[in-house]
């Protein structure tokens, strides 16, 4: 379970990131907006399920080894066109959905997650019904579909598979990472190691 | 003597951080108040768990019951038990009055998809982004009176 969890907290750290680098450069001003409220909550669940499982989620956040995290390597990614990060951010909502859902009779926390979710899947949904017949667009679906299965369970695949309309194909599993992750880790932590015992705002 | 009355009467004072002509207590946000030998505990939930105004919240309630004199032990519950269905029928009111459409309750909203200006109350609007200044809030127009508003996004 706190394997299963520590993926989740990972996996919304890293995508919440990513999304964040967004802000201000994002091709249209709704959309800065859009991603910095999409980041600001996912790095917020990310710590939520962080201090479920430790003391002090900054240090479980910020001082591991790479080998250490646990994200899917679909939110590792450093994609640099927007057509690659709807795709992705539509594919990580659907899995992420039922990744949360299963949780959620366990873990109350996972339901209030689940909440703030719906407003990211209308926004995946929004793009995704306008670029859903671009070639680009199903172009970065197709290739980014292997990563989006890593996010789920192997016994969650099928319903993924369905859910997209994609068929089933070998997974880029969790537990490996891509070469986009040392870098991030060098940027994500660079505050917390210039400043150890703490920065003060 | 500090009673469970006299603590709910002083958080209806405190403004929340982002939108401040709402109190805590209009917010839904305080699950409880317990009072035992002069100790205040109070239960508070997060709206969206993401939002920054939550050490804030925390920091004001605490100087708030040490100016009844006693102390304030707060707990921050990460439960499900918050949903924009918690905020009560003033603070609906206040937010209106403010010009943030306040939020639909949920069994109506993910039904009818209406949304109702607060200034003019014409359901002629749209919505102009999902996503506004804060996590809870979207961004829609108002196509009767020609203006624009923020919207309270139900929860």
């Amino acid at each position: 379970m706190n394997e299963l969890l520590l993926g989740l907290a990972d996996d919304e750290l890293i995508i919440g990131w990513r999304d964040s680098e967004w802000t201000g450069i994002a091709p249209m001003l709704e959309e800065d907006v859009a991603f910095s409220s999409i980041a600001q909550n996912e790095i917020g669940h990310a710590r939520a399920v962080y201090e479920l499982l430790a003391d002090d989620a900054d240090a479980l956040a910020f001082d591991r080894r790479l080998d250490e995290y646990r994200c899917a390597p679909l939110v590792e990614l450093h994609l640099l066109d927007w057509g690659h990060t709807i795709a992705r951010r539509w594919l990580y909502e659907a899995a992420d959905e039922i990744r949360i859902t299963a949780l959620m009779e366990e873990l109350p926390l996972a339901a209030k997650i689940n909440r703030e979710e719906t407003y990211h899947r209308m926004h995946a949904e929004m793009w995704h019904e306008r670029l859903r017949d671009e070639p680009h667009f199903r172009a970065a679906v197709g290739e980014l579909w292997p990563y989006a299965l890593g996010v789920v369970l192997p016994e969650q695949r099928a319903e993924l598979s369905a859910r997209v309309g994609l068929n089933e194909t070998a997974a880029v599993e969790r537990g490996t990472h891509t070469e986009a992750l040392a870098p991030l880790l060098q940027e994500m932590t660079m505050v917390r190691r210039s400043a150890p015992a703490g920065a003060q705002w | 003597m500090v009673t469970a009355e006299r603590v709910w009467a002083a958080l209806e004072e405190i403004p929340d951080p982002e939108i401040p002509v709402v109190s805590l207590v209009d917010l839904g946000v305080i699950r409880s108040v317990d009072v035992s030998n002069g100790q205040v505990h109070v239960e508070l939930t997060p709206t969206f768990l993401g939002c920054p105004a939550l050490e804030m919240m925390k920091r004001a309630l605490e100087e708030k019951v040490a100016e009844l004199g006693a102390e304030a032990e707060v707990q921050v519950v990460n439960d499900d038990s918050w949903s924009t269905d918690k905020i009560t029928a003033a603070g609906r009111e206040k937010l209106r009055a403010a010009g943030f459409a306040p939020p639909a309750p949920r069994l109506v909203q993910l039904q009818s998809q209406v949304h109702r200006c607060p200034y003019c109350g014409s359901t002629e609007t749209k919505l102009e982004n999902l996503f506004g200044p804060t996590p809870c809030r979207s961004l829609r127009y108002c196509t009767s009176c020609r203006q624009p508003f923020e919207q309270f996004k139900t929860i």
